[in-house]
């Protein structure tokens, strides 16, 4: 008993001397949910990561932590080795970051795509990709011969419907016909599953793929079968350059270092940030010239016109798919509602999973 | 949607493709665990075997050579585990744990700058067969060469063991390593081969998704297939026939529900997504009910570890 005793107290006393030691520099924590080679989601936030470095601050990254007890864990052993701003940059960390937020007053955290802020250090931010998938439906609208549109959806969050929304919304706007199909593969990344989706929505005539998950595998699969797809999260180009139509890409860069530097100076403040095209969190990479010099003009104007706030991609009369009215004419739906946003929109096929 | 018979064919066509990794692995591991060895680092082996194919093929511009250099990666690291459980008699069991989080490890850091490549076009055999004839064409024709390998090896695997004197004498090593020792055979030796022989068929399991399924190199790409093939071969009983029909009906499934999803069925999805594993496991334990034969084929020394006493 006696001998247990002094052995807790020596690894205390030990751990707390490597605390102090540790906190005489500022460090940055980053927990990744896939590794940072998916080229993808977790390839741009390690992109951020590597524009903080560069400004002169030291980082740490943990790469492909899943969703859940782990996290936690890894986000307090993080919090507990000296780190004095910490981002974790998936969904699913929420839960886990308010609660280690609470336990570390003095550690301030930020947390990507989430909307709880539980505690004064903690902050959320995001980006308004929907922006982007408005300009993706316009696209997919004006391109599909089949008037089919293959949709590869990840996990039923509000984020992942909102997408299914927009781009729908501006697809119907363009192509009344426009049906889409939604094929859920509750992974975030798996490539092969994520094939397998893509080719099972051509094989039922979808003529343009389109993702919410983090792999190269579904614009591979489109290039194969010589059918339109539209990039995820980073420039996936060079994996199908005759399929790819663009791509949204998500720039974290300017977000975490501004970030970065306010917690080491002092200033950092909890805030909810959502920026869109307007910002530059939200980028579409070069239009694919068989798109013809036309479509690309008037993408690019409705670009402007999103990132200037003259169109919004919720612009109403919006319906639920029993035709009740979500958004009046004339009106956009707030923030509120495209946080929370939990139902599909008129002319979307199938239920969300519950 | 279109149920006519072309489609079907191309339906069936998808599935086998997708079935290939499972067969190719769960038909090494077989080998080994009815040897006795009990080797958990099968999903290791495959992502080495992933990375080193598509490393070589990026290196060397051969996709001959990034065959063969994947199934060597394969051999290479499955004889790491070979050493430590054999020669050195570490526990199956957590060698074999390590071996999977040591491939996963490494492969990421092999593949460091390989990633963002993409991936060749692998040759595919009889193409104008495939479009030229309705329904058996996308099934027969029109695959890679290793999707034949891999159709084939089941077929052989069940005659190595059953109608070779060296199957006889894997058998043998696997039910009671101690009689086959008194009888002069070399049990280490043979055990040896078959791990060295589950690491190649693991590697090259690995090369299919990174050269040919879904041509590139993503970290973690082998995304849990390993564990998949690990559990047929239980469900399956040990028998080559029965991980052949496995892997098809849970490739099958995982096919077929994403088609189902896409018309639109009013299932609920995360049931679907369910479907494959139970599907797998419910459709093998019917076939293999007969407890004589699970009996029989069962290696009954799987992961206990043999000495020769001197």
């Amino acid at each position: 008993m006696y001998k247990n005793f002094l052995r807790y107290l020596i690894s205390a006393i030990f751990l707390l001397g490597l605390n102090v030691s540790a906190n005489a520099e500022f460090k940055v924590g980053f927990v990744y949910v896939g590794p940072t080679g998916d080229h993808g989601w977790t390839y741009q936030h390690h992109e951020g990561r590597n524009a903080v470095e560069a400004a002169g601050i030291k980082t740490t990254f943990v790469e492909s932590v899943p969703e859940g007890a782990d996290a936690e864990r890894v986000i307090r052993q993080l919090a507990q080795s000296g780190h004095d701003l910490i981002f974790t940059t998936s969904f699913g960390y929420m839960d886990p970051t308010n609660k280690v937020a609470k336990e570390f007053p003095n550690v301030k955290f930020e947390h990507a795509t989430g909307y709880k802020r539980e505690h004064s250090n903690v902050s959320t931010y995001s980006a308004r990709f929907y922006e982007g998938r408005t300009l993706l439906g316009h696209i997919a609208g004006k391109m599909t011969k089949t008037n089919t549109i293959g949709y590869i959806a990840s996990f039923p969050i509000p984020e992942v419907i909102r997408g299914i929304n927009a781009m729908t919304l501006a697809a119907q706007k363009v192509n009344p016909e426009i049906k889409t199909k939604i094929v859920w593969v509750f992974t975030w990344y798996d490539p092969g599953k994520e094939a397998e989706a893509a080719q099972a929505l051509i094989d039922q005539g979808a003529d343009i793929i389109m993702q919410h998950t983090d792999s190269t595998a579904p614009v591979q699969t489109a290039e194969k079968a010589g059918v339109w797809s539209f990039g995820q999260a980073s420039d996936m180009q060079r994996f199908a350059p005759k399929s790819i139509l663009t791509s949204i890409i998500d720039d974290w860069a300017p977000y975490y270092v501004e970030r970065a530097i306010a917690a080491r100076d002092g200033t950092w403040g909890q805030q909810d940030t959502w920026h869109g095209l307007n910002e530059g969190m939200v980028a579409m990479a070069p239009y694919n010239s068989a798109m013809g010099a036309d479509l690309v003009k008037e993408v690019e104007q409705l670009q402007k016109d999103l990132a200037s706030g003259k169109a919004h991609s919720f612009t109403g009369p919006i319906y639920d798919q029993k035709g009740n009215i979500l958004v009046a004419e004339g009106k956009v739906a707030d923030d509120g509602m495209l946080a929370g946003m939990s139902v599909y929109v008129k002319g979307v096929e199938g239920d969300i999973p519950k | 949607m279109s149920l006519d018979i072309s489609f079907i064919g191309i339906l069936i066509g998808s599935i086998m493709a997708s079935s290939v990794p499972l067969i190719l692995a769960a038909s090494g591991e077989l080998i080994t665990e009815r040897s006795g060895v009990l080797n958990l680092g099968v999903e290791g082996m495959m992502i080495i075997g992933a990375i080193s194919g598509f490393a070589l093929m990026v290196i060397t511009d051969n996709l001959f050579i990034a065959i063969v250099g994947s199934m060597l990666s394969g051999v290479i690291i499955s004889l790491i585990f070979g050493f430590l459980t054999q020669s050195l008699l570490t526990n199956h069991v957590a060698t074999g744990l390590a071996l999977t989080i040591f491939g996963i490890g490494l492969s990421a850091m092999l593949g460091k700058n390989f990633v963002g490549i993409p991936g060749k076009e692998f040759p595919i055999l009889f193409s104008s067969l495939k479009e030229s004839i309705p329904f058996f064409g996308p099934i027969l024709f029109g695959h890679s060469i290793v999707l034949y390998f891999a159709f084939a090896l089941p077929f052989l695997t069940n005659y190595f063991l059953r109608k070779t004197k060296l199957g006889l004498v894997v058998r043998g090593v696997g039910d009671s390593p101690v009689s086959a020792s008194n009888q002069g055979i070399n049990v280490i030796l043979i055990r040896y081969c078959c791990i060295l022989y589950g690491g190649a068929m693991c590697g090259l399991a690995g090369a299919y998704l990174s050269l040919i399924y879904t041509p590139q190199w993503i970290e973690n790409m082998t995304a849990g297939r390993g564990w998949i093939a690990l559990a047929l071969v239980v469900f399956a009983t040990w028998s080559p026939i029965k991980v052949l029909i496995g892997a098809l009906i849970f490739g099958g499934i995982t096919i077929l529900q994403l088609h189902m999803q896409a018309i639109g069925f009013r299932i609920p999805v995360q049931f679907l997504s369910a479907l494959p594993y139970l599907m797998t496991i419910i459709v093998l334990v019917v076939i293999s009910r007969d407890s004589r034969k699970i009996k029989l084929n069962t290696p009954t020394s799987l992961g206990r570890i043999f000495y020769k006493e001197k």
